[in-house]
C-alpha cells in the first residue's frame, strides 16, 4: 500500500456552515481521495459537501512554542465581545 | 404469465445477485476504504432489489413477500443475467463486473424513468442516482488499471476476456417483454444493446483498452438456464430462509 497517500477530510453538515474535519482516507490520486470520501464519510448523510486535502499539505501547530503561541490569549477579557447585548431576533451569531 | 411481473423480477434478481456476490468481499477488500465502497455498492443493489421485489409481489398478488420472492425460488425460477454470477476474482475483474453492470443499469433505468408504469418509473428514478456513481467509481478504477502497471493492465485484459462473452446477456427478454415495450412500460431490449455497446466502446476508447474482437457470447440469460455458479450463490443465499423457516432476529 505504499502508493497510497494519506489525505484530510472535511465535510459541511449543511449549506453555510463550516466544514469540520471527519478524518482521513488513503488514496492513489484527488479523485478516489473524494470518492472515497463520499464512502466513508457521508454514508449516512453527513453531509452535502466534502473537501479533501493531502495530509503532506496541513501544516499544523504541532512544533510550535505552545505557551508563546497560546497563552497570552489566556487573560485578555477585552478581546471577548460579551457586553453586547444581541437582540433576540439575531437568531446566530 | 404476467409480462410485468417476470420483467419486474428480471430486473430485481439482477441486483439480488449481483448484491450477493459483491457481498462476498465485505471485510476483504484491498484496503478500508474501498472495502466500504464495494459494500456501499452491494447495499444499493440490495435496496433496488427490496423495491422492485416489493412491486413485485404486489403485482403477482399472492401474497407473497419481498423474502419470499427472493429466498424461496427454485433456481429455474430466477431470471437474472450469467454476468452476474461470475466470481469476483481480483480486483479488476470485480470492478469490470460492475462497471459493465452499470453502464447498462444507468441506459435502463434513465429510460424507464419515463416508463407508463408510474412505479417503476419512480424507483428507476432512485436508483439511477445510485448508478450514476457506480459508473463514476468503477471508471475511474478501470483508467487507473488501463494507465497503471504492466501487472494492471494484464489483469484488466484477463478480466475482459472472462466477462465479455457475458454481456450480450443482460439484453435477454423475459416472457412477454414484447408486450410491456409496446405499452410504453419497457424499454426494447436490443435498442439498449446497442446504446451499451456504443458507449462501452467509446470509454474503452478513453481508457485505452480494446473491445475483444471474438463476438461469441453465451447464450440462455433470463431462461433460467443459470451458470454452474449459480448453485454455489444460491446455497448461501438460500440456506437461512430454508433452514429456518419465518426465523425472525
Amino acid at each position: 500500500m505504499s502508493n497510497l497517500e494519506m489525505w484530510e477530510v472535511f465535510i459541511q453538515t449543511k449549506p453555510g456552515l463550516s466544514h469540520k474535519h471527519a478524518g482521513t482516507v488513503q488514496a492513489a490520486t484527488s479523485e478516489m481521495a473524494l470518492q472515497n470520501a463520499r464512502d466513508v464519510y457521508t454514508r449516512r448523510m453527513e453531509g452535502t459537501s466534502i473537501w479533501v486535502v493531502p495530509s503532506k499539505y496541513m501544516v499544523t501547530s504541532e512544533g510550535v512554542d505552545k505557551e508563546a503561541f497560546f497563552d497570552p490569549a489566556d487573560d485578555k477579557l477585552y478581546r471577548h465581545p460579551t457586553f453586547y447585548e444581541i437582540p433576540n431576533d439575531v437568531k446566530n451569531m | 404469465m404476467n409480462p410485468l411481473f417476470n420483467y419486474l423480477l428480471k430486473v430485481a434478481d439482477d441486483t439480488l445477485i449481483f448484491g450477493q456476490r459483491l457481498g462476498e468481499l465485505c471485510g476483504q477488500g484491498p484496503y478500508l476504504e474501498e472495502d466500504i465502497a464495494l459494500t456501499n455498492i452491494a447495499l444499493d443493489y440490495l435496496g433496488q432489489s427490496n423495491n422492485l421485489y416489493q412491486y413485485a409481489a404486489k403485482v403477482q398478488d399472492l401474497g407473497k413477500t419481498v423474502d419470499d420472492l427472493a429466498f424461496l425460488r427454485l433456481e429455474k425460477e430466477y431470471l437474472n443475467c450469467q454476468l452476474s454470477e461470475m466470481p469476483n476474482g481480483d480486483y479488476a475483474q470485480t470492478i469490470l463486473k460492475v462497471y459493465f453492470f452499470s453502464v447498462y443499469q444507468k441506459i435502463l433505468y434513465t429510460i424507464l424513468q419515463v416508463s407508463e408504469d408510474a412505479q417503476l418509473a419512480a424507483i428507476a428514478e432512485k436508483s439511477l442516482k445510485e448508478v450514476k456513481y457506480h459508473y463514476t467509481h468503477t471508471s475511474t478504477w478501470i483508467k487507473m488499471f488501463a494507465g497503471g502497471t504492466e501487472e494492471s493492465k494484464t489483469r484488466l485484459k484477463n478480466a475482459v476476456e472472462n466477462l465479455w462473452e457475458y454481456t450480450a446477456g443482460m439484453f435477454a427478454e423475459t416472457e412477454g417483454e414484447k408486450d410491456l415495450s409496446q405499452l410504453g412500460i419497457a424499454p426494447n431490449p436490443q435498442d439498449l444493446y446497442e446504446n451499451w455497446k456504443f458507449l462501452v466502446a467509446e470509454d474503452f476508447r478513453n481508457f485505452g483498452i480494446e473491445i475483444p474482437e471474438n463476438e461469441f457470447m453465451q447464450k440462455g440469460s433470463r431462461t433460467g438456464y443459470h451458470t454452474e455458479y449459480f448453485g454455489y450463490i444460491l446455497c448461501e443465499l438460500q440456506y437461512m430462509q430454508r433452514t429456518y423457516p419465518n426465523c425472525v432476529w
